[in-house]
């Protein structure tokens, strides 16, 4: 295969048969992302795919690119050695709410904060779905499971809200079956750093139809799609997003007659740290769900400033192995040894 | 231990020590920089071209309260003018800055030993907080010593006050008046003490010259001041060595140069993800200084990210390196069979320290030999070395390099607290005379109508190493049973066996390259072997040495390769009427030999923290032969 040739989904796919539930909304992540491929120009041969262990973390089987699936919760670490040892490499980190936010918490968290520039899809269900339907560190208070036949006591973590707090430069939200993901996919593409990248998917199994409320076609009123410079209008144009500037929290208000300026409607700007804080923790049915790029500020990146600081510190030396074993204070034996 | 850099006459191996050694322990506050004062003799006693072994021994508190026993930090040499495999027995000489450092040390010196106390930390308020009820620089306690009470404390003041420093750091200078004295004693050259003074307090010269004061009042003060005839100079000849340049090196600089030596041999840059542990750190921070070596250093979050990152770094295509101690090694385990799995090569170094659990930080034990040969989940075989004195962690660092790379493995090197602190002189080697073993990635793609197969193999059963960024051959490697021959996942019963099959022949193959073990002193078919591995080297050496001048039939064999163990190794140990095994632990290489020899090898065991002592072993020599 060589530059130029023209590459299309299918130059992404492998021979591999595709295991996932039936009617399972990793399928449209897969093909989502097979068809933004091409789009963004990736090259198969310079492209990997690293994931952690659940049934999102099957994904770079499918991938006809570099992968490694790798031990739970930990791909981020595996893909920070990548990026280190080789940062032309196109790195995609593929992980679930488990996975992320459960057992690799520190590791999202660390990847987050150092902005290693490499994709994070999130495919967030909810649920445990590999090991059979417990609940997760993302589900619901009162969620039924396994583990919690009673329903569970603990309250969910906010992946988006962790990503901001852990000081990700690049925050979004997509919807595995909806048409805009590739759009979100190619916009953390984009970004140069740690794109995080929350999916909502659905469990068809354990979790069926926990995100219907604003993902169902009907209730696609319920989406609040961002987009830079643009008022925060949902609902057909007939509802906007306000800044309650006594309570500094937002508002919903009507919009009359498409007039969102009078409404007092508010326009997106992704580098507004404290309004996407506001956006990714309103509570859903008061407000809707904001999907989009919720947050984009680019910072340098960690493996750029690695690269750079072992660039200069090495400056003007030579890599002499003679020299190096016979630095400190040293000594020389002249004689031959005597015998006692 | 410097047998690997001394032409041993067999007089000499078999001699009694030499009496031209001498043991000299620092002992005081972990505040009073005992460390910085026995490595400044260490290497003024190295440059007076001396043999030594040292022992650092230290507490796990940065700053544990003042004059307290459990904050008694010590440091102790032994150098003479032939081969020193230990660091010593028993002090001939003990500086005490403090009751506590008098109390907690005392019993180690010989007797007749000499003791010297700074009379000004001899205080009410110091006695007790060493629990001593009466002075014992006052009462008779101290008889079967010699003692040579002096105010060091107020010489110290004295010797800097031109400097105008305040009292807390006019006191800091002891260390360097405690160290001017013992230069004295054995007629050591000042100097490479008073340009390393320089250029530590190169931001400070008033300290600089404070230092370097106190330094020569110490010096002045063994000189002209009567000591009642208690100390007189000695001097210890150089020990015989073979001709060449030398230095001082620890383990752990031994371990990082090594590393990079050995990454150089195998043409790849290299990555460390490491992450701070006591005694492991040191790696770490000197690996840091060496970027133009094409060393890339990451602290992670934690253990796991560290071998993570190594993992995700060598399957990019370079030498990937981490580095802890045994909690930490367990953190790593999943990682490591993750590594196996893959088959990707990779270097663990494990700095043992006393365990379980936090155990005993900065203390020494050999109680992860379990934890390397066989502690992780599934049949997961790793080879396992094992270095025996700061020296020979180069050489086996750059050991490590080598199975790594040519059998497509993780490979764990064990050290210990003791080799990554102490320091010892080494040789300097001819980096020329090290056979390269350069790296060939694949990068061939399959021929029209085949697949890719990233399990493909060599005759060593080494699998082929893809860099990602290799046009044509992209593939997906992980955790799960993988096909023999197609690589994709495959949990077939068949394929199982044959895959783990494969992995064991693999490593077990690693025998093949290794030399034939040798026997360090004796010969094979005698009454009595002495086994050991790691930094039990030196005791075991020594006694099984002077066992020997007394005439006992007893042989020492020290094991680098503790998996898999060299070829004849079964042989050789079946040819003795009795195997006994010294280690710092309950046993573990005992087992070990036991099952792969069916041989009745005996365990002498020491779990104290300490090193062995010579005595100790000499002990179970004859006991051994009845």
């Amino acid at each position: 295969m060589n530059e130029m040739t023209k590459l299309t989904a299918k130059d992404f796919a492998t021979d591999q048969e595709v295991r996932w539930c039936p009617g399972c909304g990793d399928y449209a992540v897969l093909k989502a992302v097979q068809r933004t491929m091409p789009e963004i120009g990736a090259r198969p041969e310079s492209t990997v795919f690293v994931s952690g262990i659940g049934c999102s973390s099957r994904f770079p089987y499918y991938m006809e690119t570099y992968g490694f699936h790798t031990i739970h919760g930990r791909a981020p670490t595996f893909a920070t050695g990548i990026k280190l040892a080789n940062p032309g490499l196109d790195v995609w980190i593929i992980t679930g709410d488990g996975d992320a936010l459960s057992i690799g918490g520190n590791h999202t968290m660390h990847l987050l904060r150092r902005n290693l520039d490499c994709q994070v899809l999130l495919f967030n269900n909810e649920i445990y779905g590999l090991t059979k339907g417990q609940y997760s560190p993302t589900s619901r208070v009162g969620t039924r499971s396994p583990s919690t036949p009673f329903g569970s006591v603990d309250r969910p973590a906010s992946p988006c809200a962790f990503a901001l707090g852990s000081g990700a430069r690049f925050v979004a939200r997509g919807i595995d079956v909806h048409k805009n993901l590739p759009e979100v996919l190619k916009a953390a593409h984009r970004h140069k750093g740690a794109s995080f990248v929350e999916i909502y998917q659905n469990c068809i199994v354990y979790n069926d139809d926990v995100f219907a409320p604003f993902t169902a076609k009907e209730n696609a009123g319920n989406q609040l799609w961002l987009g830079a410079d643009q008022p925060m209008l949902f609902a057909n144009g007939a509802k906007g997003l306000a800044l309650d500037a006594e309570a500094l929290t937002l508002k919903v208000v009507e919009v009359e007659g498409g007039d969102w300026e009078a409404a007092g409607v508010i326009v997106h700007n992704p580098r507004n740290r404290s309004i996407a804080h506001m956006l990714v923790e309103m509570p859903f049915g008061i407000f809707p769900t904001a999907l989009g790029v919720i947050y984009e500020d680019p910072a340098p990146t960690f493996e750029s400033a690695v690269v750079e600081q072992n660039r200069t510190a090495s400056l003007g030396k030579n890599a002499d192995l003679q020299a190096l074993v016979s630095k400190g204070q040293t000594w020389m034996v002249n004689s031959e040894p005597h015998s006692i | 231990m410097a047998t690997a850099t001394h032409y041993l006459t067999p007089e000499e191996s078999n001699a009694h020590p030499p009496l031209e050694a001498v043991v000299v322990r620092f002992a005081g506050d972990s505040g009073d920089g005992m460390q910085l004062t026995g490595g400044q003799f260490t290497l003024s006693t190295a440059l007076a071209g001396n043999d030594l072994a040292t022992f650092p021994d230290f507490p796990a508190e940065i700053r544990a309260p003042q004059g307290t026993t459990f904050g008694v930090s010590a440091f102790q040499i032994n150098f003479g003018s032939s081969a020193v495999d230990t660091a010593g027995d028993s002090p001939d000489v003990l500086v005490a800055m403090n009751p506590a450092a008098l109390k907690t040390n005392v019993a180690d010196l010989k007797p007749g030993g000499l003791i010297i106390a700074d009379v000004g930390e001899f205080g009410a308020r110091n006695l007790a907080k060493a629990g001593y009820d009466a002075n014992p620089l006052e009462d008779d306690s101290l008889a079967k010593w010699q003692l040579l009470a002096f105010n060091i404390s107020q010489l110290t003041l004295d010797a800097v006050k031109p400097f105008g420093l305040g009292n807390k750091e006019a006191l800091r200078c002891k260390n360097m008046w405690t160290l001017g004295l013992a230069l004295w004693m054995f007629d050591r050259d000042r100097k490479p003490i008073e340009d390393w003074l320089r250029t530590k307090f190169a931001k400070a010269p008033e300290l600089a010259e404070a230092n370097i004061a106190a330094l020569d009042a110490g010096h002045a003060y063994g000189e002209t001041a009567e000591i009642g005839g208690q100390v007189h100079q000695h001097h210890i000849d150089p020990a015989p060595a073979a001709p060449g340049l030398y230095r001082t090196i620890t383990g752990a600089e031994a371990i990082s140069l090594g590393l990079v030596a050995g990454a150089q041999l195998a043409g790849l840059p290299m990555f460390f993800g490491g992450y701070p542990i006591t005694p492991a750190s040191a790696i770490l921070h000197h690996l840091s200084r060496l970027k133009e070596y094409g060393v890339t250093t990451f602290q992670a979050e934690d253990e796991i990210a560290a071998i993570g990152s190594a993992i995700g770094a060598a399957y990019a295509g370079s030498l990937g390196v981490t580095s802890s101690s045994g909690p930490g090694i367990a953190l790593k385990a999943e990682a490591m069979g993750l590594a196996i799995m893959t088959e990707l090569p990779l270097v663990i170094i494990n700095s043992q320290r006393g365990g379980p659990s936090t155990g005993l930080p900065t203390k020494t034990e050999q109680s992860d030999l379990y934890q390397a040969v066989y502690g992780r989940n599934g049949d997961a075989p790793m080879p396992v070395i094992a270095a025996r004195s700061p020296a020979d962690a180069f050489d086996c660092a750059i050991e490590a390099c080598r199975i790594a790379v040519q059998y497509m493995t993780p490979v764990m090197l064990l050290t210990d607290g003791y080799i990554a602190n102490a320091a010892e002189p080494w040789k300097v080697p001819r980096m020329d005379g090290y056979a390269p073993f350069p790296v060939a990635f694949h990068d061939e793609p399959p021929a029209e109508g085949e697949s890719v197969n990233p399990y493909k193999r060599d005759e060593k059963l080494a699998r082929v190493w893809i860099r990602p960024g290799t046009p044509g051959l992209m593939h997906r490697i992980g955790g799960i049973e993988k096909n023999v021959g197609t690589g994709h996942i495959d949990y077939s019963p068949d394929n199982h066996q044959t895959m783990t099959d494969i992995r064991a022949a693999k490593v077990m193959g690693v025998a093949d390259g290794v030399p034939e073990q040798e026997i360090e002193l004796g010969e094979a078919g005698g009454r009595l072997a002495v086994v050991g591995w790691g930094s039990t080297f030196g005791p075991i050496h020594q006694a099984v040495r002077r066992a020997r001048g007394r005439g006992a039939d007893v042989s020492h064999i020290h094991i680098r390769h503790i998996w898999p163990m060299p070829r004849n190794l079964g042989d050789m140990l079946r040819s003795y009427d009795r195997v006994i095994v010294p280690e710092m632990n309950k046993g573990q290489l005992k087992t070990v030999l036991r099952d792969q020899y069916l041989v009745d090898a005996r365990p002498v065991t020491k779990v104290s923290g300490q090193p062995f002592k010579i005595a100790e072993i000499e002990a179970a020599i004859e006991e051994a032969l009845g």
